[in-house]
């Protein structure tokens, strides 16, 4: 189980960061090394008005965040990371109305890299929506200092 | 018919996704390139700061469905099956664009790639390769 310091952070990396916050998304559950997360139903986030289900992308943001989560669970401390790569299967559209939950857990931690796997899914665990897997890069910010973004032409 | 880029500006508004996350597209002949300008709410890493590696991800999918309307006129949106993001750089806070390349259309699959770029066309910040169900035509 993760020390109660990186648990008390998880809310906030959760939910804190302006586009998880725009998407409202939120920590459902920590149980061992597997993360919860919640991302509400919402008209503005529709991907098809004709059959009025949620996006694929904020099927895939909502995994992607998942996965990071669940990499900092397994690490028990914060440190930068960065999805290296993200694959997805969508098995069936979400269900219009419901909430979208996505499970994740970290199956191994290298010195630098995470594998990641996780499930998104509506009603029920049973039936899920999509399935990702995905690696992180570890310690990804490479010496960058914060705000090296800003400076155009920086360190890539 | 439609004029190409109608098409596209109604297809783009029609989904309310695509107007949360403000994405346009420009068109050069049947070539178009896909733009998501910068907007605090993009942000995934608020320290560096760097764009949410989901909104990287769900642009270019949308980008490749947007290429995919343009060039396979349906009736209904394709679907995607299967998709494969690839991070190569950081996402700063500035314009992404994106350009589609559709690889192949069968009767009911199409497989798009997709590269997605900002201050550098030849330093793309992350690829997309995707497989979508396409509506079957006259249904």
């Amino acid at each position: 189980m993760p020390q109660a310091s990186l648990l008390d952070l998880l809310p906030q990396l959760v939910s804190g960061p302006p586009h998880p916050q725009a998407l409202g998304f939120a920590l459902e559950s920590v149980e061992e090394d597997v993360v919860t997360l919640r991302c509400p139903y919402r008209e503005d986030l529709i991907g098809d008005p004709e059959s009025r289900v949620l996006a694929g992308g904020v099927v895939t943001t909502l995994l992607d965040h998942t996965c990071g989560m669940a990499v900092w669970v397994k690490l028990d401390q914060y440190m930068p990371i960065a999805t290296l790569d993200l694959r997805i299967d969508y098995m069936r559209a979400a269900e219009p109305g419901l909430d979208l939950l996505a499970r994740a857990r970290c199956y191994k931690l290298t010195r630098s890299i995470a594998f990641v796997r996780a499930w998104a899914y509506d009603r029920t665990r049973k039936d899920p929506v999509a399935a990702a897997q995905s690696a992180f890069m570890l310690q990804s910010d490479g010496g960058r200092k914060p705000g090296a973004n800003r400076n155009a032409g920086g360190a890539l | 018919m439609i004029d190409a880029g109608a098409h596209l500006e109604s297809l783009l508004n029609g989904i309310p996704y695509a107007r949360f996350l403000g994405v346009r597209a420009e068109l050069a002949g049947d070539e178009m390139t896909a733009i998501l300008p910068y907007a605090d709410k993009l942000i995934g890493n608020p320290l560096l700061p760097a764009l949410h590696g989901g909104v990287t991800g769900a642009f270019m999918e949308l980008t490749a469905m947007a290429q995919l309307s343009i060039s396979e006129r349906r009736d209904s949106l394709p679907r995607p099956i299967g998709v494969t993001v690839e991070y190569l750089r950081s996402g700063k806070p500035l314009a992404t664009y994106a350009r589609a390349h559709v690889k192949k259309v069968g009767r009911r699959i199409a497989n798009v790639s997709v590269e997605a770029w900002q201050e550098a066309r030849s330093a793309p910040i992350a690829t997309l390769h995707a497989h979508f169900l396409l509506a079957e035509t006259g249904a």
